[in-house]
């Protein structure tokens, strides 16, 4: 059983059958390491941009705010939203993968390629489009129905048929609801004549988030985050395989309804304030897991870790890497996502049938 | 090799054949009266039937012969073309589940296209005979990559990896053109946005030209190796233990399909399911079958598409919705379909 931290467990179906241990030092060093690492991360973040700033003004902007200073306006207004949306943003997306490849026990599963970040797209379409006034958090609110929508959508399919959730079947799945409501969204896009507006969002529009924003969407991804912690026991045993959880006494379909929903506040939250970014959701947790084990108690938080530090680099990044302008990071992070997926899908022949 | 194939169909199963395809085309001619009928500028069929006899206005003759017309002829050629090129997609890869938006080839030709488009202003004429040949070298680019990522020496092209990657592939191209669109001007965007969302360009003959010989030429070549398709079906052993040269083969085929996907895609922009759906109805039809297989799946293909594009004509009129995207509306929830039936 998963009370134990050093108990032996089955690793999930993407490392084979051999017994794995899960390794709470790790963990534990990853968690002291990464926040660190957060910590700087947001301090270059908020220097680095079109007009560089040096940290002891950054220091000063923090502590001794004073508002007649532009640097000081540009620092409290748009850096530092910006470098928490990054750092919030790739919690979401790192923790709703982590969960999702649990509970299937898909080493494939991600927001982006099962169509989840394509649903949240078409509530932000249609928001756009039927009521271009409204407050964020009913834009958010149009994020989440999408996003459940999708989720619907695809674990339904995956369900009905006969020999469950394969991780072709999931995959093609995915692909094919993304492909709908991007679709969708398209042609509302088209139809209103939006489509510059949101493919900017689509890009991966981290620039744009605001103190609002992220005072709005904070609340619900504290909430699904801790939610993500309360369930990490229950994953750890799903990933196992639902028989065995049940076996072992566990509801397995509240657990799957909870982490669902956990899922789609996650993604829809994190999409309606930057885009949808991809492949964050599917290198992150395998990174995790390959470092820590196989106890989601362990995976979630260090997950959540490591999907801040993926984004809030990959941030930097796209501001230095073609400075003046902006790279959308979203297209920044597919360069190291197609090839871990390829990796994955080439790794393990048969399994993935 | 040929004693190894299926036996020759008897009689009323032939017959059964011809009068499904004879179907299939007067369905075709129901709805190209039916889509005359529809949308902004309307003529009945009786109307239709004077024009064409030669005793139209001057005006019917302008509304049927250089607007329709020339739409209607491409939306059929895309569609035949998709559904030729899903057909051997998935007699190839032995995956009901492959086509050519799956493998990622539409994305690869898709993006060819937007290339060129960001650097060359895209209403001037010069580039309509341009396009499918970039749309052909962006789609041909993409399969020789998706091809090389999933062969492997020691079990060959396991068609589940070949639809992962493909996939994978498409996804990350799909970031690209997405960087790239980002760059453009409004006005040019807006050109771009619709015609990845795969609206058929029409409205004039020169890009039936430009698409004609494509399908002209590959289609007949498709048919004319219906048997080695047939036989590829029976798994690579056994086409190997025919006698058959099955890498070169293979090779053929796949850029006979990459030829028909990246031809229509310049022309269409980005459109799915076509050559996913339209396979699938010739096999329920007929059966396995490449022979008869083939030219009913291009038929299928070509009443599908004309299908979905007065749909994009009629439903929000006189605002236009891509045909891809009705396509992909109608598409899906039959993929999702074929997807939870489907034991693989």
């Amino acid at each position: 059983m998963a009370s134990s931290t050093h108990s032996t467990l089955q690793a999930p179906s993407d490392e084979g059958n051999t017994p794995v241990q899960s390794r709470p030092v790790a963990a534990a060093a990853i968690l002291v390491l990464g926040i660190a690492a957060i910590l700087f991360g947001l301090m270059v973040s908020v220097s680095v941009g079109a007009a560089d700033i040096r940290l002891a003004t950054v220091w000063e902007a923090v502590f001794r705010f004073n508002p007649e200073l532009p640097q000081h306006q540009v620092i409290r207004e748009l850096r530092i939203p910006r470098a928490a949306a990054g750092a919030l943003v790739g919690a979401c997306f790192a923790v709703a993968g982590a969960i999702m490849q649990g509970m299937t026990r898909n080493p494939l599963a991600d927001s982006g390629l099962l169509g989840l970040n394509a649903g949240a797209g078409v509530g932000l379409a249609l928001a756009f489009a039927f009521a271009p006034s409204l407050s964020f958090t009913y834009i958010m609110m149009y994020c989440f129905i999408g996003a459940a929508v999708a989720s619907l959508l695809v674990f339904g399919i995956g369900s009905l048929s006969h020999s469950g959730l394969t991780p072709l079947r999931l995959t093609l799945a995915g692909a094919a609801v993304s492909a709908m409501l991007l679709a969708v969204s398209q042609g509302i896009a088209i139809l209103y004549s939006l489509s510059q507006d949101i493919a900017f969002w689509m890009a991966g529009g981290i620039g744009g988030a605001s103190w609002k924003q992220l005072r709005i969407m904070f609340p619900w991804v504290a909430a699904a985050l801790i939610g993500s912690l309360i369930l990490s026991r229950s994953i750890t045993l799903l990933s196992l395989g639902r028989d065995v959880a049940a076996g072992l006494g566990q509801r397995t379909r509240l657990v799957q309804t909870a982490g669902m929903i956990i899922v789609v506040i996650l993604a829809g939250a994190a999409v309606s304030t930057v885009g949808p970014i991809a492949f964050v959701g599917l290198m992150v947790p395998h990174i995790t897991r390959y470092l820590v084990g196989v106890d989601y108690r362990w995976i979630i938080p260090c997950s959540a870790v490591l999907g801040s530090i993926l984004v809030l680099f990959a941030d930097i990044a796209a501001r230095m890497i073609n400075a003046p302008y902006e790279t959308p990071i979203g297209a920044l992070i597919a360069v190291l996502g197609v090839p871990f997926f390829i990796y994955l899908a080439g790794k393990r022949k048969g399994e993935l049938q | 090799m040929n004693r190894f194939l299926p036996l020759p169909p008897d009689k009323p199963r032939r017959s059964r054949d011809v009068s499904i395809l004879i179907l299939l085309a007067a369905l075709i001619v129901i709805l190209f009266l039916v889509s005359m009928n529809t949308g902004f500028m309307r003529l009945s069929p009786l109307e239709v039937l004077h024009t064409l006899s030669g005793n139209g206005t001057r005006q019917q003759q302008l509304i049927l012969f250089d607007f329709r017309l020339p739409r209607i002829v491409i939306s059929l050629l895309i569609g035949a073309g998709f559904a030729v090129a899903g057909s051997i997609l998935q007699g190839l890869s032995r995956n009901a589940l492959a086509e050519p938006s799956t493998l990622g080839i539409n994305a690869g030709a898709g993006f060819a296209v937007l290339i060129f488009i960001s650097f060359v202003p895209a209403t001037t004429a010069a580039p309509i005979f341009v396009l499918p040949l970039l749309a052909l070298a962006g789609a041909s680019l993409t399969a020789a990559l998706v091809y090389f990522l999933s062969y492997r020496r020691a079990d060959g092209l396991s068609p589940t990896r070949l639809i992962l990657i493909g996939i994978a592939v498409g996804a990350g191209i799909y970031a690209f053109q997405l960087i790239l669109s980002l760059r453009l001007d409004p006005q040019n965007y807006q050109f771009v946005a619709i015609w990845l969302a795969g609206k058929i360009w029409g409205g004039d003959w020169r890009f039936v030209l430009a698409l004609l010989p494509w399908i002209m030429i590959f289609v007949p070549f498709a048919c004319y190796k219906a048997r080695v398709l047939n036989v590829l079906n029976l798994g690579d052993e056994t086409s190997k233990g025919l006698g058959m040269p099955l890498e070169r083969e293979r090779l053929l085929l796949l850029a006979t399909a990459v030829a028909l996907a990246g031809a229509c895609v310049s022309v269409s922009g980005g459109i799915g399911f076509v050559g996913l759906i339209a396979p699938h109805l010739a096999r329920r039809l007929v059966g396995p079958r490449h022979q008869i297989m083939l030219p009913v799946a291009a038929l299928s293909g070509a009443l599908l598409l004309l299908t979905a594009d007065t749909i994009g004509r009629w439903i929000l009129q006189p605002a236009e919705i891509p045909t891809g995207i009705v396509v992909a509306i109608i598409g899906a929830p039959y993929f999702l379909y074929l997807l939870a039936k489907s034991k693989a």
